[in-house]
């Protein structure tokens, strides 16, 4: 094998490293087909940012599962991290960041929401003041 | 290649290969380059928990406009598809850039690096005549809160991006100058994570900041 890395040897694989029995031939084909997949996902997000065909509060929701799943792409086709017991510490890493930044990103968005609509309105709060 | 039982005879003394999986085999301390890509991983990993310390800012902050412009006033979503497929683009070379070290192909590592490059500089030059642009419309970061949390958040990618690029010359020169190297294989190896890594925080940017932004 060409790639400087013994993976008959190891139970793991970094991260980024591909797992495949097939020559150059196949790996550029996966890359291949990460670029469609995400072409198609960037594309769709941009149609329905756009458009006046859909449901217009489901916009949001959709563009942010249409990012998800582009993210999905660009981690299994790009960054090769698989669901194989060779993968297991990259996934579980990654777990962990998905749990923080789902934390931070959702904690502030609820608690600044329900601050929001606890505050008293900003004329109401001068008027107190005076 | 070497013959792992060869190399090693007490390695694998009842033939488990193909059964590590299972548990059964215990191979010794992991390679230097998984070491090192699984703590390369684990910082790429804490960026993006700092990147989501920003959008969770720019969330917040995405009415407080001040009185002054909103997204839709401000965000041309031409340019931000034009950075996308720029950026898509490079993580793609990117991409065959490492296959071609793999293989150790020199001509086709510094192709697809040097193509890599120039679509990472396409990006940024649209986005720093955005940026420029805002600023002369009277938009910049001390406009209101909502521009603030942009201009931070889209500015560190941005920071990030040239970063990277910083870090592409400097493997393509080293490519030149060392070759093949297993050390250098390992910041070529580093090198393309980051630069995925990157394009996966721009999904976020563009969908959070300028599709939904601009729809606020």
């Amino acid at each position: 094998m060409s790639n400087g890395y013994d993976t008959e040897n190891s139970v793991d694989l970094a991260p980024g490293d591909e797992h495949v029995e097939g020559g150059v031939g196949l790996r550029v084909l996966g890359y291949l087909t990460g670029l469609a997949l995400a072409i198609l996902l960037t594309a769709t997000s941009f149609f329905v940012a756009g458009t006046d065909l859909v449901w217009q509060p489901s916009i949001p929701v959709a563009l942010i599962v249409l990012a998800i799943a582009q993210m999905g792409v660009h981690l299994v086709f790009f960054l090769h991290i698989t669901t194989g017991p060779d993968n297991t510490n990259n996934v579980l890493a990654l777990a962990f960041g998905v749990l923080i930044v789902l934390l931070v990103i959702g904690g502030s968005v609820w608690i600044m929401a329900n601050l929001n609509h606890n505050m008293m309105p900003m004329d109401q709060i001068m008027q107190m003041q005076r | 290649m070497v013959d792992a039982t060869i190399a090693y005879p007490h390695s694998d003394p009842h033939h488990l290969r193909g059964m590590e999986a299972s548990g059964i085999a215990h191979s010794g301390p992991a390679s230097k380059r998984i070491a090192t890509g699984y703590g390369f991983w684990i910082f790429i990993l804490s960026d993006m928990v700092m990147f989501s310390a920003f959008f969770a800012t720019y969330a917040v902050l995405l009415g407080q406009t001040a009185g002054g412009p909103s997204g839709r006033e401000l965000f041309d979503l031409r340019n931000v598809a034009i950075e996308t497929a720029f950026l898509l683009a490079s993580s793609f070379t990117c991409g065959l850039a490492s296959i071609a070290a793999d293989t150790r192909s020199t001509i086709w590592f510094q192709l697809g690096m040097a193509v890599t490059c120039i679509f990472g500089l396409g990006f940024l030059t649209i986005e720093g005549r955005e940026f420029a642009s805002l600023v002369a419309r009277g938009a910049g970061p001390t406009r209101s809160a909502f521009l603030s949390a942009f201009f931070t958040l889209v500015g560190c990618h941005g920071l990030h991006v040239s970063a990277g690029i910083l870090w592409l010359l400097t493997m393509m020169a080293q490519v030149f100058a060392k070759g093949f190297r297993p050390d250098i294989l390992r910041r070529i190896l580093c090198f393309a994570l980051f630069w995925h890594a990157l394009d996966i925080i721009w999904i976020a940017v563009f969908t959070v900041v300028y599709l939904i932004g601009s729809a606020a």
